[in-house]
Protein backbone atom coordinates (compact mmCIF):
# COMPACT_ATOMS: atom_id res chain seq x y z
CA UNK A 1 0.00 0.00 0.00
CA UNK A 2 2.81 2.20 0.77
CA UNK A 3 4.87 1.28 -1.85
CA UNK A 4 2.01 2.03 -3.99
CA UNK A 5 1.64 5.66 -2.97
CA UNK A 6 5.71 6.21 -3.32
CA UNK A 7 5.13 4.98 -6.87
CA UNK A 8 2.64 7.11 -7.68
CA UNK A 9 4.20 9.93 -5.70
CA UNK A 10 7.48 9.23 -7.99
CA UNK A 11 5.47 9.14 -11.19
CA UNK A 12 3.60 12.33 -10.56
CA UNK A 13 6.82 14.33 -10.34
CA UNK A 14 8.42 12.97 -13.33
CA UNK A 15 4.96 13.79 -14.81
CA UNK A 16 5.68 17.33 -13.53
CA UNK A 17 8.50 18.09 -14.82
CA UNK A 18 7.93 16.68 -18.16
CA UNK A 19 4.88 19.05 -18.24
CA UNK A 20 7.14 21.86 -17.04
CA UNK A 21 9.67 20.60 -19.67
CA UNK A 22 6.96 20.99 -22.89
CA UNK A 23 5.87 24.11 -21.76
CA UNK A 24 9.21 25.96 -21.17
CA UNK A 25 10.05 24.68 -24.64
CA UNK A 26 7.08 25.44 -26.19
CA UNK A 27 7.13 29.16 -24.13
CA UNK A 28 10.45 29.74 -24.88
CA UNK A 29 10.29 28.96 -28.59
CA UNK A 30 9.28 31.49 -31.32
CA UNK A 31 5.34 30.97 -32.66
CA UNK A 32 3.83 30.41 -36.21
CA UNK A 33 0.75 30.94 -34.94
CA UNK A 34 0.52 34.13 -37.82
CA UNK A 35 2.23 31.90 -40.13
CA UNK A 36 -0.53 29.33 -39.82
CA UNK A 37 -3.41 31.70 -39.72
CA UNK A 38 -2.08 33.27 -43.13
CA UNK A 39 -1.46 30.08 -44.92
CA UNK A 40 -5.17 28.83 -43.73
CA UNK A 41 -6.41 31.65 -45.65
CA UNK A 42 -7.25 33.93 -42.59
CA UNK A 43 -6.08 37.41 -41.71
CA UNK A 44 -5.30 37.05 -38.09
CA UNK A 45 -5.43 40.42 -36.03
CA UNK A 46 -1.95 42.17 -35.64
CA UNK A 47 -0.97 40.92 -31.74
CA UNK A 48 -0.30 43.29 -28.91
CA UNK A 49 -1.58 46.42 -31.21
CA UNK A 50 -2.28 48.27 -28.15
CA UNK A 51 1.50 47.84 -26.44
CA UNK A 52 2.83 51.07 -26.32
CA UNK A 53 6.67 51.60 -26.63
CA UNK A 54 9.48 53.51 -26.79
CA UNK A 55 9.82 56.09 -29.19
CA UNK A 56 13.07 55.49 -30.59
CA UNK A 57 15.71 58.73 -29.75
CA UNK A 58 12.90 59.69 -27.06
CA UNK A 59 9.24 61.49 -27.63
CA UNK A 60 7.09 59.61 -25.50
CA UNK A 61 5.72 56.16 -25.92
CA UNK A 62 3.63 55.15 -29.15
CA UNK A 63 1.56 51.93 -29.96
CA UNK A 64 0.79 49.85 -33.24
CA UNK A 65 -2.72 51.02 -33.08
CA UNK A 66 -2.10 54.71 -33.38
CA UNK A 67 -1.71 53.74 -37.02
CA UNK A 68 -4.98 52.17 -37.03
CA UNK A 69 -6.73 52.94 -40.51
CA UNK A 70 -3.18 52.99 -42.01
CA UNK A 71 -1.54 50.30 -44.14
CA UNK A 72 1.86 49.56 -41.52
CA UNK A 73 5.00 47.66 -42.99
CA UNK A 74 6.21 46.56 -39.79
CA UNK A 75 9.66 46.20 -39.61
CA UNK A 76 11.72 44.11 -36.71
CA UNK A 77 15.42 45.64 -37.05
CA UNK A 78 18.81 46.09 -35.28
CA UNK A 79 21.80 47.74 -36.27
CA UNK A 80 24.15 44.88 -36.08
CA UNK A 81 22.14 42.71 -38.55
CA UNK A 82 23.65 42.85 -41.95
CA UNK A 83 20.66 42.11 -43.80
CA UNK A 84 18.39 44.83 -42.15
CA UNK A 85 21.38 47.14 -43.73
CA UNK A 86 20.43 46.05 -46.84
CA UNK A 87 17.00 46.31 -46.98
CA UNK A 88 17.14 49.36 -44.70
CA UNK A 89 17.45 51.97 -48.09
CA UNK A 90 14.57 49.81 -49.72
CA UNK A 91 12.55 50.17 -47.02
CA UNK A 92 12.98 54.16 -46.90
CA UNK A 93 12.84 54.60 -50.76
CA UNK A 94 9.15 53.34 -50.42
CA UNK A 95 8.27 55.12 -47.33
CA UNK A 96 7.33 58.58 -49.72
CA UNK A 97 5.09 56.39 -52.00
CA UNK A 98 3.12 54.90 -48.76
CA UNK A 99 3.00 58.21 -47.19
CA UNK A 100 1.11 59.40 -50.07
CA UNK A 101 -1.52 56.77 -49.71
CA UNK A 102 -2.09 56.52 -45.75
CA UNK A 103 0.27 53.75 -45.09
CA UNK A 104 3.75 53.61 -43.65
CA UNK A 105 7.00 51.69 -42.20
CA UNK A 106 6.75 51.36 -39.10
CA UNK A 107 10.00 50.13 -37.89
CA UNK A 108 10.92 48.03 -34.15
CA UNK A 109 14.46 47.58 -33.14
CA UNK A 110 14.92 44.81 -31.04
CA UNK A 111 17.59 43.74 -29.14
CA UNK A 112 19.60 46.64 -29.90
CA UNK A 113 21.25 49.96 -27.64
CA UNK A 114 19.49 53.45 -28.47
CA UNK A 115 22.77 55.18 -29.65
CA UNK A 116 23.50 52.19 -32.00
CA UNK A 117 19.83 52.35 -33.29
CA UNK A 118 19.95 56.02 -33.77
CA UNK A 119 23.28 55.89 -35.73
CA UNK A 120 21.87 53.20 -37.84
CA UNK A 121 18.98 55.86 -38.42
CA UNK A 122 21.35 58.43 -39.11
CA UNK A 123 23.44 56.59 -41.41
CA UNK A 124 20.27 55.10 -43.78
CA UNK A 125 18.67 58.92 -43.16
CA UNK A 126 15.62 56.61 -42.32
CA UNK A 127 12.81 59.32 -41.82
CA UNK A 128 9.84 56.62 -40.81
CA UNK A 129 8.78 56.26 -37.53
CA UNK A 130 10.64 53.86 -35.07
CA UNK A 131 10.19 52.42 -31.85
CA UNK A 132 12.07 50.23 -29.59
CA UNK A 133 11.22 46.60 -28.11
CA UNK A 134 13.35 46.78 -25.11
CA UNK A 135 12.14 43.97 -23.96
CA UNK A 136 11.68 41.53 -26.63
CA UNK A 137 7.84 40.63 -25.38
CA UNK A 138 6.14 42.61 -29.06
CA UNK A 139 8.52 40.37 -30.73
CA UNK A 140 8.18 37.72 -29.06
CA UNK A 141 4.25 37.82 -30.01
CA UNK A 142 5.44 38.40 -33.61
CA UNK A 143 7.10 34.81 -33.41
CA UNK A 144 9.88 37.01 -34.58
CA UNK A 145 13.66 35.41 -32.96
CA UNK A 146 15.46 36.52 -36.31
CA UNK A 147 16.55 39.86 -37.95
CA UNK A 148 15.15 41.03 -40.30
CA UNK A 149 11.21 40.41 -40.21
CA UNK A 150 8.45 42.13 -41.54
CA UNK A 151 4.93 41.98 -41.62
CA UNK A 152 2.07 43.73 -43.91
CA UNK A 153 -0.59 45.10 -41.81
CA UNK A 154 -4.03 46.40 -43.45
CA UNK A 155 -6.19 49.26 -42.50
CA UNK A 156 -7.86 47.44 -39.86
CA UNK A 157 -5.15 45.60 -38.42
CA UNK A 158 -5.10 42.23 -39.72
CA UNK A 159 -1.91 41.25 -40.66
CA UNK A 160 -1.91 39.82 -44.61
CA UNK A 161 1.74 39.03 -45.08
CA UNK A 162 5.58 38.32 -43.52
CA UNK A 163 8.46 38.01 -44.46
CA UNK A 164 10.78 36.11 -42.41
CA UNK A 165 13.96 37.36 -43.45
CA UNK A 166 14.82 40.33 -45.88
CA UNK A 167 12.09 42.01 -47.57
CA UNK A 168 12.67 42.47 -51.62
CA UNK A 169 10.98 44.74 -53.94
CA UNK A 170 8.07 42.95 -54.22
CA UNK A 171 6.86 42.99 -50.60
CA UNK A 172 7.65 46.41 -50.88
CA UNK A 173 5.64 46.26 -54.48
CA UNK A 174 2.75 44.55 -52.79
CA UNK A 175 2.87 47.02 -49.54
CA UNK A 176 2.37 50.31 -51.70
CA UNK A 177 -0.43 48.28 -53.81
CA UNK A 178 -2.36 47.20 -50.66
CA UNK A 179 -1.66 50.90 -49.66
CA UNK A 180 -3.52 52.01 -53.10
CA UNK A 181 -6.44 49.49 -53.01
CA UNK A 182 -5.25 48.27 -56.39
CA UNK B 1 50.02 47.35 28.85
CA UNK B 2 47.50 50.33 28.34
CA UNK B 3 49.69 51.92 25.53
CA UNK B 4 49.36 48.96 23.45
CA UNK B 5 45.57 48.55 24.35
CA UNK B 6 45.33 52.46 22.79
CA UNK B 7 47.35 51.64 19.80
CA UNK B 8 45.16 48.68 18.73
CA UNK B 9 42.38 50.72 19.53
CA UNK B 10 43.21 53.43 17.34
CA UNK B 11 44.26 51.21 14.82
CA UNK B 12 40.88 49.82 14.56
CA UNK B 13 39.01 53.24 15.10
CA UNK B 14 41.06 53.99 11.36
CA UNK B 15 41.03 50.91 9.90
CA UNK B 16 36.77 51.52 10.71
CA UNK B 17 36.76 55.50 9.39
CA UNK B 18 38.63 54.20 6.02
CA UNK B 19 36.17 51.32 5.41
CA UNK B 20 33.30 53.67 5.92
CA UNK B 21 34.01 56.81 3.59
CA UNK B 22 32.78 57.10 0.25
CA UNK B 23 35.55 56.80 -1.74
CA UNK B 24 36.50 53.12 -0.09
CA UNK B 25 33.33 52.04 -0.63
CA UNK B 26 32.95 53.11 -4.12
CA UNK B 27 36.19 51.56 -4.92
CA UNK B 28 35.17 48.16 -3.36
CA UNK B 29 31.66 48.15 -5.59
CA UNK B 30 33.85 49.51 -8.84
CA UNK B 31 32.91 47.33 -11.47
CA UNK B 32 35.12 45.18 -13.82
CA UNK B 33 34.45 44.51 -17.60
CA UNK B 34 36.11 40.84 -16.65
CA UNK B 35 33.63 39.96 -13.67
CA UNK B 36 30.56 41.77 -15.62
CA UNK B 37 31.10 39.80 -19.14
CA UNK B 38 30.61 36.27 -16.93
CA UNK B 39 27.49 37.48 -15.82
CA UNK B 40 25.93 38.55 -19.25
CA UNK B 41 25.06 36.85 -22.66
CA UNK B 42 26.09 38.23 -26.19
CA UNK B 43 22.33 38.68 -27.48
CA UNK B 44 22.57 37.75 -30.45
CA UNK B 45 25.33 34.64 -30.32
CA UNK B 46 23.05 33.53 -27.01
CA UNK B 47 26.38 32.33 -25.55
CA UNK B 48 28.26 34.38 -22.34
CA UNK B 49 29.76 37.26 -23.87
CA UNK B 50 33.24 36.08 -21.88
CA UNK B 51 33.62 33.61 -24.62
CA UNK B 52 31.95 35.23 -27.49
CA UNK B 53 33.49 36.37 -30.10
CA UNK B 54 31.67 38.69 -32.79
CA UNK B 55 31.21 42.32 -33.62
CA UNK B 56 27.94 42.47 -31.47
CA UNK B 57 30.13 41.12 -28.48
CA UNK B 58 32.51 43.55 -29.10
CA UNK B 59 29.34 46.62 -28.99
CA UNK B 60 28.36 45.21 -25.84
CA UNK B 61 31.72 45.01 -24.33
CA UNK B 62 32.11 48.48 -25.76
CA UNK B 63 28.62 49.89 -23.98
CA UNK B 64 29.83 48.43 -20.81
CA UNK B 65 33.23 49.72 -20.82
CA UNK B 66 31.65 53.60 -20.95
CA UNK B 67 29.53 52.69 -18.09
CA UNK B 68 32.14 51.46 -15.83
CA UNK B 69 34.52 54.90 -16.97
CA UNK B 70 30.75 56.50 -15.83
CA UNK B 71 31.67 54.98 -12.27
CA UNK B 72 28.06 52.61 -12.13
CA UNK B 73 28.68 50.24 -10.34
CA UNK B 74 27.42 46.52 -11.58
CA UNK B 75 24.11 46.22 -10.34
CA UNK B 76 23.36 49.83 -12.66
CA UNK B 77 25.34 47.93 -15.54
CA UNK B 78 23.19 45.11 -15.65
CA UNK B 79 20.07 47.32 -15.29
CA UNK B 80 21.25 49.29 -18.38
CA UNK B 81 21.95 46.24 -20.25
CA UNK B 82 18.78 44.94 -19.54
CA UNK B 83 17.00 48.32 -20.65
CA UNK B 84 19.34 48.24 -23.88
CA UNK B 85 19.37 44.71 -24.57
CA UNK B 86 16.08 43.14 -23.17
CA UNK B 87 16.36 40.84 -20.47
CA UNK B 88 17.99 37.83 -22.44
CA UNK B 89 20.79 40.09 -22.11
CA UNK B 90 21.22 38.26 -18.30
CA UNK B 91 22.84 35.52 -17.66
CA UNK B 92 20.81 34.10 -14.96
CA UNK B 93 17.77 33.46 -14.94
CA UNK B 94 15.18 36.19 -13.74
CA UNK B 95 13.62 35.46 -10.50
CA UNK B 96 9.74 35.66 -11.76
CA UNK B 97 7.57 33.99 -14.45
CA UNK B 98 8.83 30.85 -15.92
CA UNK B 99 12.47 31.46 -14.82
CA UNK B 100 12.00 31.12 -11.16
CA UNK B 101 11.71 27.40 -12.28
CA UNK B 102 14.93 27.27 -12.86
CA UNK B 103 15.79 27.36 -9.07
CA UNK B 104 12.79 25.79 -7.90
CA UNK B 105 13.32 22.66 -9.85
CA UNK B 106 16.70 21.90 -8.35
CA UNK B 107 15.09 22.48 -4.40
CA UNK B 108 12.27 20.19 -5.15
CA UNK B 109 14.14 17.20 -6.61
CA UNK B 110 16.51 17.57 -3.97
CA UNK B 111 13.40 17.58 -1.52
CA UNK B 112 12.27 14.53 -3.36
CA UNK B 113 15.62 12.79 -3.35
CA UNK B 114 15.61 13.38 0.80
CA UNK B 115 12.11 12.29 1.10
CA UNK B 116 12.49 9.19 -0.86
CA UNK B 117 16.00 8.21 1.19
CA UNK B 118 13.93 8.73 4.80
CA UNK B 119 11.40 6.34 3.06
CA UNK B 120 13.30 3.78 1.69
CA UNK B 121 16.56 3.62 3.92
CA UNK B 122 15.26 2.49 7.30
CA UNK B 123 12.75 -0.23 4.84
CA UNK B 124 16.23 -1.23 3.27
CA UNK B 125 17.89 -1.46 6.47
CA UNK B 126 15.12 -3.54 8.09
CA UNK B 127 14.71 -5.88 5.15
CA UNK B 128 18.93 -6.32 5.07
CA UNK B 129 18.51 -7.30 9.07
CA UNK B 130 17.18 -11.28 8.98
CA UNK B 131 19.48 -11.85 6.35
CA UNK B 132 22.65 -10.43 7.87
CA UNK B 133 21.41 -12.33 11.14
CA UNK B 134 21.44 -15.55 9.29
CA UNK B 135 25.15 -15.96 8.29
CA UNK B 136 27.56 -17.11 5.89
CA UNK B 137 26.64 -20.33 7.54
CA UNK B 138 23.28 -20.56 6.02
CA UNK B 139 24.02 -19.31 2.83
CA UNK B 140 26.39 -22.35 2.43
CA UNK B 141 23.88 -24.53 3.56
CA UNK B 142 21.04 -23.45 1.23
CA UNK B 143 23.44 -23.97 -1.69
CA UNK B 144 25.57 -27.30 -1.00
CA UNK B 145 27.99 -28.65 -3.78
CA UNK B 146 27.04 -31.21 -5.85
CA UNK B 147 29.56 -34.40 -5.24
CA UNK B 148 30.97 -33.74 -9.04
CA UNK B 149 31.67 -29.95 -7.97
CA UNK B 150 33.12 -31.13 -4.71
CA UNK B 151 35.76 -33.66 -6.52
CA UNK B 152 36.99 -30.57 -8.81
CA UNK B 153 37.23 -28.31 -6.49
CA UNK B 154 39.67 -30.67 -4.37
CA UNK B 155 41.10 -31.71 -7.43
CA UNK B 156 41.95 -28.38 -7.87
CA UNK B 157 43.24 -27.72 -4.42
CA UNK B 158 45.54 -30.75 -4.59
CA UNK B 159 47.11 -29.16 -7.20
CA UNK B 160 48.43 -26.34 -5.30
CA UNK B 161 49.63 -28.42 -2.58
Amino acid sequence: MRSRALGTLVALCGAGLIALLVYGVSALSPSRTLDQALASGQRPLAPDARVELPVLGGGGLQALSAHRGEVVVLNFWASWCPPCEEEAPLLERAQPSLARNRATVLGITYKDTTTDSQAFTRRYRLSYPILRDSTGAFAHAYGTDKLPETFLIDRSGRVVAISRGEVGSAFVDRAIALARGT
Amino acid sequence: MTTALARALLLCATGLALALTPGAAAASARASLPAIEREVMCVTCKIPLEVAQSPQADRERAFISTLIAAGDDEAQIKRALVAQYGPSALALPSTHGFDLAAYLVPLAALLAVLTLLAVLLPRWRRAGAPRARAGPAEVQAAAPLSPEDAARVAADLSRFD
